[in-house]
């Protein structure tokens, strides 16, 4: 962090970049998944409740962005993709951000165990303080390694979501913890090997740069190969119907397959951005059917008695 | 003119004055949080009716 305040007039900045600080595409990931950890959980939760988690677990994650926006503003200003985000581009102070990402941490975990449960509060405090200490501050920036350790923060929601429906965990959330935990290397050396340039010039370890294009091909196919039966595990284990099963199965062999192009194809970039844009849609698709077979059910007998 | 026209001719404005813009940025500002704080009673109590006396059951 060398970004320092550099004027001392009033803020300027308006509702729209403190909404920008809390990444809200990462957050609707983070609430969809914990959704889906939340609905394949045992037993009847009340909608408010639920309702009161996934709040609480949409602002823990904002806080958590809006806590590494704080940290990471000098690397933001150096890369491209993201040097017109609200601090490098000087539309709010670091010290701004960092007080709205403590306040948002701090009474997201309260709330949530003071209205849902205190295994969830503390599944969500784990979350936040694993990607701002452990991935933000300290991986991101020493190790190639970084978004395969950081990854473990974006794949505890359903876990949390378990929590929050149960007061525990289980192998089920693990399960999909393992499948975003999977997925994230492969989605992030994706779209690292067409930006490789901009991490190069922020300074940040990123396996591209760090170990070479060839390298991180190889290293997107593998985890490809490890993603896809993992993909289809809760089918394996009973707790996702055909449906799921026929969808995890294609899906997985069109990533495996897009991964054996990434890997053959190394004259342009192509292959990685259609590897990237997939990834996310394999993602969804997984999760998406994961609710569909467990709520459709539900909705059927309710529509039908 | 007297010395102390003089003076008060030369005195600031105390205090810092907002330009148009801040002022629109810190009235949204206002409102937000002023939103959130009410969503916040209303999620509370909201919850209370739903739990009930469980409300202060919260076990591991």
């Amino acid at each position: 962090m060398s970004i320092t305040a550099s004027r001392v007039e009033p803020s300027i900045a308006g509702v729209g970049d403190y909404i920008e600080l809390m990444k809200p595409r990462v957050m609707s990931l983070v609430v969809f998944t914990a959704l889906v950890g939340l609905s394949i959980a045992p037993g009847h939760l009340h909608p408010v409740i639920a309702l009161t988690a996934l709040i609480c677990i949409a602002v823990g994650a904002g806080a958590a962005g809006a806590l590494n926006m704080w940290y990471d503003a000098d690397i933001d200003a150096r890369m491209t993709r993201t040097a017109a985000r609200p601090i490098p581009a000087g539309r709010l102070l670091p010290g701004e951000a960092l007080a709205f990402g403590l306040t948002l941490a701090v009474f997201s975990v309260v709330v949530l165990g003071l209205l849902v449960n205190i295994v969830a509060a503390a599944l969500l405090a784990v979350t936040i303080g694993f990607y701002v200490l452990v991935y933000t501050m300290w991986l991101k920036r020493t190790t190639p390694q970084n978004i395969v350790i950081g990854g473990a923060a974006g794949a505890l929601p359903p876990l949390i979501g378990w929590a929050a429906a149960t007061g525990s965990v289980a192998i089920e959330p693990f399960v999909l913890f393992l499948v975003i935990f999977f997925w994230t290397p492969p989605h992030f050396w994706a779209l690292s090997l067409y930006r490789s340039e901009d991490y190069a010039r922020a300074g940040v370890p990123m396996l591209p740069v760090v170990a070479g294009i060839t390298e991180t091909r190889r290293q997107i196919l593998l985890y490809s190969f490890i993603l896809a039966p993992l993909g289809a595990a809760p089918w394996f284990l009973g707790y996702a119907g055909p449906l799921y099963g026929v969808v995890a199965v294609v899906a997985g062999c069109a990533l495996v397959a897009l991964a054996l192009r990434v890997w053959t194809e190394r004259h342009d970039h192509a292959a990685g951005k259609q590897m990237f844009g997939f990834s996310i849609l394999y993602l969804f698709l997984l999760f998406a059917m994961l609710l569909v077979d467990r709520t459709a059910p539900a909705l059927f007998s309710h529509f039908t008695a | 003119m007297t010395m102390s026209a003089v003076m008060n001719d030369e005195k600031p404005e105390p205090g810092i004055k907002l330009t148009e813009r801040q002022q629109r940025a810190r009235r949204a500002r206002s409102i937000a949080i002023a939103v959130s704080l009410g969503v916040l009673v209303i999620l509370f109590y909201i919850v209370t009716l739903v739990k009930g006396p469980a409300v202060l059951v919260r076990p591991l």
